[in-house]
């Protein structure tokens, strides 16, 4: 078993997949003989030939659009949008076509396309190239979020994300894709989409966390151990649609619930698993949920970025707070 | 000093003239009087349903609709020079163009009174369904032309749009990428010089919108839009040059709508009747039918039995779909995903207690 970082997963999940399905394509900008900015696709255009692994013009929306019509012909497009900063654009083709084309052609035409872009902060780049829009892309019907959390989940959900028959948008949190590296099967086996993964068990608080804000997280259950606070964590993985059922059930355990996520809080995902839970987890919660985000205002220039991020001493407050509760 | 970096031309070719003279020889397939009858009659049955579905609009049996009327040539001469392979993408007012394909009257008349089943064609099933936000299609057809490419298959991808969405990125993003990739890509532009309210001057500066083409490495030619014959001709040349590997190519159709934007504009908010009546002058289906009476003994006898013919054809398929049952609510999640997820299976059942 290779020890890989996320960077190295998701390029090992693209071999494979260009590997084992003729179907498979990749293109984007900059993802060919350069390899992707972050190198994500290094060396597969050199492997695959330049018909298969496509450098595009610098056209958000035709490498989008042109994902739907290559998806709706039966090929399993795998396209890249450089940041998600720059996924805007494209963000017309997902709503109006992508989602939709197996809704409105009653299942003729399908759309199974998956849009790769690096998202989030905390590597010191440009302006616009620093946020996260999983809350904006969840509120698509018919469209599937998923945000890998490690280097294995990266590798067995992505693989999964190409095998489906409908189109995901599958984020990569930038910050950790060469932050850790861990042992990864790379036998082509998928992971399950629309479930969580349990990271940490626990018995007092749940913890719920996507992309690097999990390893943010993990430090705080860290902490909170020493403390003497037994935390749960559970990577939400699949952000639309999310396991629900595993979230529910933590909380009934545990009773405690602080949400953590890089975007801006307000109507940010987690309102929503906030929502959710306190329709359905009422009786079992001993404290308010707690959700500890980006604030309400523009992604700052990387001067300030590492304090507009969520960082473990927000997480410990929060936590504490829910602890004390009574 | 400066040299000349660059230089094109864009012609504009015509078969007949208004009254349905030709200018010149004609194409051999013109010489064929069933070939022409059939072109006439696909116009007919073209603008027949046009009319119904107005109707059924009006007394609240159809939703908002979108009428070919005056541009039936386009639709039609496009759709007839296109293989059975290839592929049509089509904005909101091709319904000639969908017609001539395969999709049957009932499913139009499905689609246009507000049910998605009519776009799940027996027919064209690669056919895209109409492309409501406009020029969005544009990218589509160059993914579609991308796994033709891919697979090596043969077939050419026309993709259809007015003028207003010239003025979109989409378009220009498409063009741009298809003449970068060679990919067989025709752009059908059809110039209809209204785009709601605004006239085709304000639109763009461009002299024409065929130059645009230009821009993105692709050629680009104008045609006589009222002109079925010169439109299948322009699109028969389009085809095959890209079918011969040699790439995409944009034919900019000049027409003139002759309705309403849809059944909820009101034109004359914005247009005088007399630009609307000198253009009556210029329509499609009259001087083909002077062409068929010249040429080839079309006479009064042939012209009503088409029209009643194609009348019955239009009110039977109307019959049928009035005599369609809404779908049932929890029709709403049957295609959100291939497999519902657990949670929506279940609100799709919640849902469907609702009723």
């Amino acid at each position: 078993m290779a020890e890989l970082t996320m960077i190295e997963a998701i390029r090992a999940a693209l071999s494979h997949a260009l590997e084992t399905d003729p179907d498979v394509i990749l293109f984007g900008e900059d993802i060919g003989i350069d390899g992707g900015v972050f190198r994500a696709t290094d060396g597969l255009m050199q492997r695959f030939g330049s018909a298969r692994v496509r450098d595009t013009p610098l056209s958000e929306t035709v490498i989008a659009g042109m994902a739907v019509g290559a998806a709706a012909m039966g090929l399993r497009p795998v396209a890249e949008i450089q940041f998600s900063g720059f996924l805007y654009p494209a963000l017309d083709q997902l709503v109006n076509h992508a989602s939709r084309l197996r809704n409105r052609t009653r299942g003729r035409l399908t759309c199974p396309m998956v849009l790769r872009a690096p998202y989030g902060g905390g590597i010191r780049a440009p302006e616009h190239h620093s946020e996260s829009p999983e809350a904006m892309l969840a509120h698509i019907p018919g469209l599937r979020v998923v945000i890998p959390g490690s280097p294995a989940r990266a590798y067995g959900l992505l693989l999964a994300a190409i095998r489906d028959p409908d189109p995901v948008v599958f984020l990569e949190p930038k910050r950790i894709y060469r932050a850790v590296s861990e042992a990864v099967e790379t036998d082509g086996a998928a992971l399950p989409l629309d479930r969580a993964f349990l990271v940490a068990e626990g018995e007092d608080l749940t913890l719920v966390a996507w992309g690097a804000m999990l390893a943010v997280a993990d430090e705080a259950v860290a902490r909170l151990a020493e403390e003497g606070i037994s935390a749960e964590l559970i990577d939400l993985a699949t952000i639309k649609p999310y396991d629900r059922v595993a979230v529910r059930a933590s909380v009934a355990k545990t009773g405690r619930c602080v949400i953590v996520h890089e975007a801006a809080l307000t109507t940010g995902f987690g309102a929503e698993i906030a929502a959710d839970l306190a329709e359905h987890c009422l009786t079992h919660l001993i404290a308010p949920i707690r959700r500890v985000a980006g604030y309400d205002t523009v992604m700052p220039y990387l001067r300030l970025e590492a304090q507009y991020l969520p960082d473990t001493g927000r997480i410990l407050r929060a936590a504490r707070e829910v602890m004390e509760f009574t | 000093m400066s040299t000349r970096a660059a230089s094109f031309r864009i012609d504009c070719s015509a078969c007949l003239d208004a009254t349905g003279k030709p200018i010149g020889k004609l194409p051999d397939f013109a010489e064929d009087a069933n070939t022409l009858a059939a072109l006439y009659g696909a116009m007919v049955r073209t603008r027949a349903f046009d009319a119904k579905a107005i109707a059924l609009q009006r007394t609240g049996r159809l939703g908002t609709y979108g009428s070919s009327l005056g541009q039936e040539a386009i639709g039609v001469g496009v759709a007839s020079a296109m293989r059975v392979e290839d592929v049509l993408l089509p904005s909101f007012r091709e319904h000639g163009a969908q017609l001539w394909r395969g999709v049957t009257l009932e499913e139009l008349f499905l689609y246009w009174g507000g049910d998605e089943r009519g776009n799940d064609f027996a027919g064209p099933r690669r056919d895209f369904p109409v492309c409501i936000p406009v020029g969005t299609q544009f990218p589509h057809a160059a993914g579609v032309a991308l796994a033709m490419v891919q697979r090596k298959e043969s077939g050419v991808v026309v993709a259809m749009g007015g003028d207003g969405a010239t003025s979109k990125g989409d378009f220009y993003e498409a063009l741009n990428l298809v003449g970068a990739w060679d990919l067989p890509v025709v752009f059908v532009i059809s110039n209809n010089q209204w785009a709601i309210s605004v006239r085709r001057r304000e639109q763009t500066g461009a002299q024409t919108l065929a130059q645009k083409a230009i821009a993105g490495g692709l050629p680009g030619a104008q045609v006589d839009g009222n002109d079925v014959i010169a439109v299948r001709a322009a699109t028969e040349r389009a085809l095959a040059h890209a079918r011969a590997g040699e790439g995409g190519s944009l034919i900019e159709c000049l027409t003139y709508r002759l309705g309403d934007h849809t059944t909820a504009d009101d034109a004359s908010r914005y247009r005088e009747d007399e630009e609307v009546s000198a253009h009556w002058k210029e329509e499609p289906l009259v001087r083909l039918r002077n062409l068929l009476v010249a040429r080839h003994g079309w006479d009064k006898a042939k012209e009503e039995a088409l029209l009643r013919e194609v009348r019955a054809e239009v009110e039977a398929a109307a019959d049928r779909y009035l005599a369609i049952e809404p779908a049932p609510r929890r029709a709403m999640f049957d295609h959100l995903h291939a497999t519902l997820p657990p949670d929506l299976a279940a609100l799709a059942e919640e849902a469907a207690g609702d009723g």
